[in-house]
C-alpha cells in the first residue's frame, strides 16, 4: 500500500496491527499528553468509551475533566467547543451519529465553519468534530447516513474520512494539530468493534510513534491500468474486493482512496484517469449533488479529453430503509462496483 | 392498565428472544431476524399505561426511540408493529422505519430516533387542535436525558405562550445510555423545568402506575379543557442496557439490582390484590396478553420481506416527474408525475 509520510522515521516497520478505533485513540492520547489544551467531549465518551470505541480507555488516563461526558445538548456542547477553540484551546467534540448533526447544525456551519472567514481571519477555530457515519446494519434512516457531501459542500470545514487504521492515526494527528475546524468522519463498520464486525482491511500495521498524513493527499490503495475507482471510507474496501474479482477476468482496476474531501486531491484522481481513461466514483452518501458528482465534474473540468467512460455508484436519493433487502438495495456493495467497472470498461 | 403493562413486558421479553437469535455466539448487531439497534423499555411500563389510559385515538402521541410500551398502551396495531420490527412488507412502515420509527396514523402515534425531537411535532398537533377547535390533546414522551435538549425547552415555551393542549411526559430511568442524570442535570426533579415556563410540573415517584394514572388524568384533563400545557415526570427504571448488546460496564451491580427490585408491574399487582382482585383474574389478564403477543409475533414472522425495489418508493407522496436520482437500475415509481 502506498503511503505518504511526513516523517521518514515512522517508516520503520512494525508488526503491530491495530483496529481503526485503537489507532484513532492512540493519536488522541498522544496529542493530549503533548498539549494540555486538548480535550474531548461528547455523549457517552467517558465511562462508556464512546459508543463506537472512539475514546476507549482515555478516561482512565486523563480523567473526566479532559474526557468529558456532556448533557444531550448538541447545540450547547458543539457550540462550547467552538467557543473554547476560539479561546485558544483544542477541543475534540464527538457527534455520536452524524445523523444528529441537525440538532446542532447552526453551531457547526454558521459558527465553527464561518467564524474565521467572518472575522477576516482574525479568529481561528482549532477544533475537531468527530462523527460516526454509515449504514450496513439496518438501523434505518436516522442512524445510517453518511453525509460526506453535506459537510464538504459547506465552506470552512476540512473533512477527513479514513479507511484504515494507519490512515486514521496519521489523519487524527493532523486534525488535532490543525488550526482550522476539521470534521473527522469515521465509518462504524471500520472501527473494529465487537458487535459490528469489520471487513478485512481496516486493521493494519500502525507505527507506535506519531506521524501525520497531510490533508489533500489521496492514496492509491491498488494500482491498475484499466479503470480508476475513486472512493472513500468503507467503500475503499468494497472497491478493493471488487477489484480482486475483476482481476480474475483480466480487468485491472486502480482504487484511489480520497482520504480527505476538503481539501480534495484532484491531481491524484486526474493522473489516474489520464492513465486509465475510465472513471468510476463510489460513495455511500446520496447520489445527487454529492461526492460522486463533484469528482466527475473536477475530472471533466481538467481532463475531459482523458475521459472515455464515467460511472457513479452511490445511494440513490432515498432515506436509508430499515429492512435488510431494501438497505442492501440502496447501499452499494462490491457487486454494484464490479458492474459499474465493467460498464465503464465497455463490457456488457 | 395492568393488561397494557403485562402485554408490553411480555412483548419485550419475546422481542429480546427473537432479537438474540442469529446473533450468537459473538454478538453481531447486523445479524439475525431483527437487525439494527433494539431499545427495550422493560421497567418503563407504568408511564405508557398510566398516561395513555386517558387518551383517545384522535389524541396524538409522540414517543422517543424506546417506544414499544407507549405504542402498546396507545393501541398501535400490535401485529403490524411487530412486522415492522421484523422488517416485513406489511409492517406499519412497510419495513422502512424499524423499531425506532413506528408510525400508526390510525391512532395518531409516531416516534423518532432523535432525542427530544418528538416534542415540536407534539406542539404542532396541539396547535392543530387549537386552530380546529377540537378537544383532542397531544402527549410528547421523552427521557430524562432529553430535558436539556433545545427542542424540549423550546417546545415547552411555545406550548406555554400559545396555551396549547400538550402534555410533556418525562420518563426518568436515571440513565441516558451511560450518563447518570446527576452528572448531566443539576435539577433532581425534571418537573422543575416547568417552572421556568410558568407551567404546572408534577413528579410521580416509585414506578407507581396508579399515581401516574392520577397525575396524567389531571394533566390531560387540563389540556382537554383548554387550560394549557403541563409537564409530568414519571420515575421508571431501566432493567436492561440502553440497547440490546450494551454491556453496561459503566453501571454498578447495585444499581442494576436496585432497578430489578422496583418493578411497576409487581407494585400494581399488589395494589390490585389489595383491592380484592383475585389470582384468577390476574392470571387470565396475563395469559390473554401472552396470547396476543404470540399471535402478533407468529403473524409477523410469516409476513413477506419487502422487495429490494420497494426501497425507491415513498420518498414523496406525490413523486415529482423529474426525480433527482437517475441510477440506471433503480426501480422507478411508474406513476411518477402522473397523479
Amino acid at each position: 500500500m502506498a503511503q505518504q509520510e511526513t516523517d521518514p522515521e515512522t517508516e520503520r516497520q512494525t508488526d503491530r496491527s491495530l483496529t481503526m478505533s485503537r489507532a484513532m485513540v492512540e493519536a488522541i492520547a498522544h496529542e493530549m499528553r503533548e498539549d494540555e489544551e486538548v480535550f474531548y467531549m461528547g455523549e457517552d465518551v467517558a465511562d462508556y468509551g464512546g459508543i463506537f470505541d472512539s475514546t476507549e480507555g482515555l478516561l482512565e488516563e486523563f480523567g473526566c475533566d479532559r474526557i468529558m461526558d456532556v448533557p444531550i445538548s448538541e447545540t450547547a456542547y458543539l457550540g462550547a467547543a467552538v467557543g473554547a477553540a476560539q479561546a485558544g484551546m483544542r477541543p475534540i467534540a464527538e457527534l455520536m451519529f452524524v445523523d444528529f448533526f441537525g440538532v446542532g447544525m447552526d453551531q457547526i456551519y454558521n459558527q465553527m465553519a464561518k467564524n474565521t472567514y467572518m472575522s477576516g481571519g482574525s479568529v481561528s477555530v482549532p477544533m475537531v468534530l468527530t462523527a460516526a457515519v454509515g449504514g450496513t446494519y439496518n438501523d434505518a434512516a436516522q442512524h445510517s447516513q453518511t453525509l460526506y457531501g453535506t459537510f464538504a459542500h459547506l465552506p470552512g470545514m476540512k473533512v477527513v474520512v479514513p479507511s484504515t487504521a494507519y490512515d486514521a492515526k496519521g489523519l487524527m494527528h493532523n486534525a488535532i494539530r490543525d488550526n482550522d475546524p476539521v470534521v473527522y468522519m469515521f465509518h462504524k463498520r471500520l472501527m473494529g468493534i465487537g458487535w459490528l464486525p469489520a471487513p478485512d482491511g481496516p486493521k493494519t500495521p500502525v507505527p507506535e510513534d506519531d506521524y501525520t498524513i497531510p490533508f489533500g493527499s489521496a492514496d492509491v490503495k491498488r494500482e491498475g491500468a484499466d479503470v480508476t475507482v475513486v472512493t472513500l471510507g468503507l467503500h475503499v474496501h468494497r472497491a478493493l474486493e471488487a477489484a480482486d474479482d475483476l482481476a480474475d477476468d483480466g480487468i485491472d482496476a486502480e482504487v484511489v482512496d480520497l482520504r480527505t474531501l476538503v481539501p480534495l486531491d484532484t491531481e491524484t484522481v486526474r493522473e489516474s484517469v489520464a492513465k486509465t481513461g475510465r472513471l468510476v466514483v463510489v460513495d455511500e452518501d446520496y447520489r445527487s449533488f454529492g461526492v460522486t458528482g463533484e469528482i466527475v465534474a473536477r475530472v471533466a473540468e481538467d481532463g475531459l479529453a482523458d475521459l472515455e467512460a464515467v460511472e457513479r455508484v452511490a445511494v440513490p436519493d432515498v432515506p436509508l430503509p430499515y429492512a435488510r433487502p431494501m438497505e442492501n438495495e440502496v447501499v452499494p456493495d462490491a457487486e454494484d462496483i464490479t458492474s459499474a467497472v465493467r460498464a465503464a470498461h465497455g463490457d456488457e | 392498565m395492568y393488561e397494557a403493562m403485562v402485554t408490553a413486558r411480555h412483548y419485550e421479553e419475546r422481542l429480546q428472544e427473537e432479537y438474540l437469535e442469529g446473533k450468537q455466539p459473538a454478538f453481531d448487531i447486523s445479524a439475525g431476524p431483527i437487525p439494527g439497534e433494539l431499545h427495550l423499555a422493560a421497567g418503563h411500563e407504568a408511564s405508557g399505561a398510566g398516561v395513555c389510559q386517558h387518551l383517545r385515538d384522535d389524541d396524538t402521541v409522540t414517543a422517543p426511540h424506546r417506544p414499544h410500551h407507549i405504542a402498546v398502551a396507545k393501541g398501535v396495531d400490535l401485529k403490524r408493529m411487530t412486522a415492522e420490527i421484523f422488517g416485513r412488507e406489511t409492517g406499519l412502515s412497510k419495513g422502512k422505519g424499524g423499531h425506532m420509527h413506528l408510525f400508526d396514523p390510525d391512532v395518531n402515534f409516531a416516534c423518532s430516533g432523535i432525542i427530544a425531537e418528538g416534542c415540536p411535532p407534539a406542539v404542532g398537533a396541539g396547535l392543530a387542535a387549537k386552530k380546529r377547535n377540537t378537544d383532542s390533546v397531544a402527549v410528547a414522551f421523552l427521557g430524562e436525558g432529553a430535558i436539556d435538549q433545545g427542542a424540549f425547552l423550546e417546545s415547552l415555551n411555545m406550548a406555554a405562550v400559545q396555551d396549547l393542549p400538550v402534555v410533556f411526559v418525562v420518563e426518568d430511568n436515571d440513565w441516558a445510555i451511560s450518563m447518570p442524570k446527576e452528572r448531566v442535570t443539576d435539577v433532581e426533579n425534571g418537573a422543575q423545568r416547568a417552572g421556568g415556563f410558568d407551567l404546572p410540573g408534577t413528579r410521580v415517584d416509585a414506578d407507581d402506575a396508579v399515581a401516574v394514572y392520577e397525575a396524567a388524568r389531571e394533566a390531560i384533563g387540563r389540556a382537554r379543557d383548554r387550560n394549557g400545557p403541563s409537564l409530568l415526570e414519571v420515575q421508571v427504571h431501566r432493567r436492561m442496557g440502553h440497547f440490546m448488546g450494551d454491556p453496561q460496564a459503566y453501571r454498578s451491580d447495585e444499581d442494576e439490582e436496585a432497578a430489578q427490585q422496583r418493578d411497576s408491574i409487581d407494585r400494581l399487582e399488589a395494589d390490585l390484590r389489595a383491592h380484592g382482585v383475585d389470582n384468577e383474574t390476574v392470571a387470565s389478564l396475563r395469559s390473554s396478553a401472552q396470547e396476543r403477543v404470540e399471535e402478533a409475533i407468529e403473524w409477523a414472522k410469516e409476513q413477506p420481506e419487502p422487495e429490494p425495489a420497494d426501497a425507491h418508493e415513498d420518498v414523496f407522496t406525490n413523486p415529482p416527474s423529474g426525480v433527482t436520482d437517475s441510477e440506471p437500475n433503480a426501480a422507478k415509481t411508474e406513476t411518477g408525475g402522473d397523479d
